[in-house]
């Protein structure tokens, strides 16, 4: 086997076999954009592979590469050794290439086993055989663990389920390569460690497995060997037990960890703690969706709410919000008590609320990013007084660089903006409004780490200047690192709620588990 | 309550337990409302209760059904083809000049099912591979056959081949009621699509685009084959139906089948398939398309009313259909 001198590529003495597969020199260009510069990937058989990058590192395109969704400007591809060119999904997968993307892409209306089978349907005299599939489809299933009836059609089940009928039809085909692109964006942890399970099992079979997620600690529980890419070139391919991650976090964002180092917080805001409360919640709630809460939050304060997914937590946001209708209780903005009827009375009242689904609740695809911007105030202004031009120009400018915003082009449109910069441009679209109350639904859901570190920089910042903010993030360090208080819910309802002082994730995920100690307990 | 439990349940718990899948709902719907009309129509009006009536519905809309059936093909994909009104005045005209030229019949036959073919094909791969939208695209075939028409000939061309006539007139006997074998062919036609829908893999396609037509792709499914597919079927259909209707009414006109195309969208909504694609069935649009027919037979039973009741009570019923259509998928989410 021919060692690469440049960039480095590890290989481990005498264990490596032929990889099954091999992407040599591949360059994408799209337009004027080089989207692929001359990036290498190798997979070998029985191992998980994670492809590494910030948002924009070309991952994506990587993978739509290998499927045959792009076709490759330069470069080659060798399965097993020979060369492929693969003009369609239907190509790679003929050999043996099984793709699960992070959007679920199956067919709502059809049921779970023909998800699973579309295209390869068992049959018999010509004939689909429904009684075939569905045993077929229900004996892969089982053997991944998933307890669903397979004639059931698709979308009576949730996300997560969604994504592992994805997954079984990946598997079915018995794929040599199975690329699982960012799979685990929507699962909470149980259902990830199934997934992990899963994932192993398949590798033991000796199954080449790509995965690509942001969670650095998923990749350390499951990857054998990563290739880590940023701006659309290879950095390096390494073995993931002989990187910190630390260095990790180097290599993929390319620049010194002080945006991340800066947010070590101080010690928790206590003296917010006092006077009147800007929002307080009393007993609010809503039918099947949320029992009777009470929060309370002060002046540059940032309570962080921590749970599971379908623990209550977006609902708790909504509700403040007025997004939905509270059935139950009431809720006091700055000791004035209203109901919320709408969000637009809640932005009247300086509330801002951005969604945890960016796709569809937030971001306006075929808009300008200055568009998006400008989307709340001018609602808020009504749409009879149009905003001035001068003061348009003067706002996007001044948030695009203080979000550091890619690209700085207020003519860009919004489709043409990777995760993170859209988050940047919704979280810049409250801020505009200048409210007194942000309640963030997962800002850094799916977003690279830069991204992530930047906008959590910018929230402390705004805490410290005054505002309050509700965040809610499934990632507990992220929620630890932020928050002046904690809220834990679980089952639709608040079950502790207390001081972040030194909690540790630990604790948290004791307390959702419900092994805690109750409130006021020393814990030492 | 474990014992009553324990017990094996009769066949009246199975039937009162039984619940029918959401999805069955809308054409469990159409069928009672088509049971319901003949019932309310046989308390009023005697005679309405002969079979041979329910048979005459299929004879008398045999055309339809072959139309609705290609039409639900491309509905399910989530498109729509308006061009079929056309190219079934485009067949009659076809065969009633060519047949006037001389030509056997079954080479007539041969040049309209050709014709309609190739129209859905060209149709298809407009709207597939120039990604135009199919109601665009599938207008403009209306125009292209409608004119097409004309060109062949103004006049009203009758048709009095003696093969014509015997396939027109051709009757099989069930005992004391008759059936023509146009209406078995229109059943026929119903039966195929049923089974190439549900059981190989271009009908599971036609749904899976449906539902998804980026999922369907990225899962290696065959879909131009089947996008494009859909209007060729139609196509053939509307020429089959055009035939048909060719034989039901002996001439060839350029006026005949004005707005036939809606009367088999109707047929296609109120039995029960999504506009948007993915879901129904054609022994809905076959259910559809015996619903329409049994307003016209109901009103020309009752006699006192107007011919345009028969357009206000299917507008009527296609706004109902689509109103419980929308609740019902509104429910699931």
């Amino acid at each position: 086997m021919t060692q690469m001198t440049e960039p480095d590529v590890v290989t481990a003495p005498g264990t490596d076999p032929q990889p099954v597969i091999e992407m040599r020199d591949i360059s994408i260009t799209f337009g004027a954009v080089r989207a692929l510069d001359e990036v290498s990937l190798r997979l070998f058989p029985g191992e998980v592979h994670a492809l590494m990058g910030e948002n924009g590192a070309g991952k994506s395109t990587l993978i739509k590469a290998l499927t045959g969704v792009y076709t490759i400007d330069e470069g080659t591809v060798l399965v097993e050794g020979e060369s492929h060119e693969f003009h369609s999904p239907a190509a790679s997968q003929a050999a043996g290439i099984s793709t699960v993307y992070q959007e679920v892409n199956l067919v709502p209306n059809l049921t779970v086993a023909e998800n699973m089978l579309l295209g390869r349907e068992p049959r018999r005299f010509g004939a689909i055989s429904v009684r075939e599939m569905n045993r077929r489809a229900r004996r892969t299933l089982l053997h991944l663990g998933v307890d669903i009836d397979p004639r059931s059609v698709l979308d009576e089940h949730p996300i997560a389920v969604q994504q592992l009928v994805a997954i079984a039809r990946a598997v079915d085909v018995e794929a040599k390569v199975l690329i699982l692109d960012e799979p685990t964006s929507s699962l909470d942890a149980d259902e990830v460690e199934k997934l992990f399970t899963v994932m192993r099992r398949l590798r033991d079979e000796g199954v080449a497995i790509v995965f690509v997620s942001h969670f650095l600690d998923q990749i350390y529980e499951i990857a054998d060997r990563m290739t880590i890419l940023r701006n659309g070139r290879l950095v390096e391919e390494r073995m993931v037990a002989e990187t910190t991650q630390l260095e990790l976090v180097r290599l993929m964002i390319g620049r010194e960890l002080e945006t991340l180092e800066r947010l070590d917080r101080e010690a928790p805001n206590t003296e917010a703690e006092s006077g009147t409360p800007v929002l307080k919640a009393v007993g609010l709630g809503r039918k099947n969706t949320l029992e009777a809460t009470d929060l309370e939050l002060f002046e540059g304060e940032v309570v962080g709410i921590a749970g599971l997914l379908g623990s209550g937590r977006t609902e708790l946001a909504r509700l403040l919000f007025g997004a939905d209708h509270a059935d139950t209780g009431e809720l006091t903005v700055r000791s004035e008590k209203r109901r919320l009827r709408s969000p637009r009375h809640a932005i009247d009242r300086r509330i801002a609320f951005s969604s945890e689904d960016r796709k569809a609740e937030g971001v306006v695809q075929d808009l300008t990013v200055a568009d998006n911007m400008l989307l709340a105030l001018q609602a808020s202004r009504g749409w009879l007084r149009p905003i001035p031009q001068a003061t348009r120009t003067k706002l996007v400018t001044e948030y695009i660089k203080a979000l550091d915003i890619r690209p700085a082009d207020p003519t860009a449109l919004m489709r043409n903006l990777s995760g993170g910069n859209q988050q940047k441009v919704l979280l810049a679209r409250w801020l505009i409004t200048q409210p007194d109350i942000l309640i963030l639904d997962e800002p850094t859901r799916g977003i690279d780490i830069g991204a992530k570190a930047q906008i959590q920089a910018k929230v402390a910042e705004l805490a410290a200047q005054g505002m309050s903010v509700v965040f809610i993030s499934a990632e507990l360090e992220e929620v630890l690192r932020l928050s002046d208080r904690l809220v834990v819910m679980r089952d639709r309802r608040k079950i502790d709620e207390r001081r972040n002082d030194d909690v540790s994730v630990r604790d948290v995920l004791e307390i959702i588990a419900g092994e805690a100690h109750p409130e006021g307990d020393p814990h030492a | 309550m474990s014992t009553v439990t324990a017990r094996p349940d009769s066949a009246w718990d199975r039937v009162k337990d039984f619940t029918p899948p959401p999805r069955y709902i809308p054409i469990i719907a159409t069928f009672a409302l088509f049971v319901g009309l003949f019932g309310v129509g046989g308390m009023r009006y005697d005679g309405l209760t002969d079979p041979q009536v329910l048979i005459s519905l299929l004879i008398d809309n045999a055309f339809l059904i072959v139309l609705g059936v290609g039409m639900t093909f491309v509905i399910l994909t989530g498109g729509i083809d308006l061009s079929v009104g056309s190219v079934v005045a485009l067949s009659t005209m076809i065969a009633a000049k060519t047949l006037q030229m001389g030509w056997s019949p079954y080479l007539s036959i041969a040049a309209v099912l050709l014709t309609g073919t190739v129209l859905g094909l060209l149709m298809g791969l407009l709207i597939h591979y120039f990604d135009i939208q199919p109601f665009i695209a599938t207008l403009a075939g209306l125009f292209l056959a409608r004119g097409l028409t004309y060109l062949i000939s103004v006049e009203s061309i009758s048709i009095n081949n003696s093969t014509f006539s015997e396939l027109a007139f051709g009757t099989v006997y069930l005992g004391d009621y008759y059936i023509r074998w146009t209406a078995l062919l229109a059943l026929a036609v119903v039966a195929i699509a049923a089974y190439v829908l549900a059981r190989t893999r271009f009908g599971r396609t036609v749904y899976a685009i449906g539902g998804s037509e980026s999922s369907a792709m990225l899962m290696g499914l065959r879909v131009a084959f089947t996008k494009v597919g859909v209007y060729v079927i139609s196509g053939f259909c509307a020429a089959l139906a055009g035939l048909l209707f060719s034989l039901y009414i002996l001439s060839g006109n350029s006026l005949h089948a004005i707005g036939m195309e809606l009367d088999a969208i109707a047929a296609v909504v109120i039995g029960g398939t999504l506009l948007t694609g993915g879901r129904g069935y054609v022994v809905g649009t076959l259910l559809g398309v015996l619903v329409l027919g049994a307003i016209k037979t109901l009103i020309s039973f009752d006699g006192t009313l107007s011919s345009y009741w028969i357009r206000i009570i299917t507008g009527v019923l296609l706004l109902t259909f689509v109103v419980v259509q929308r609740f019902a998928t509104r429910r699931q989410q």
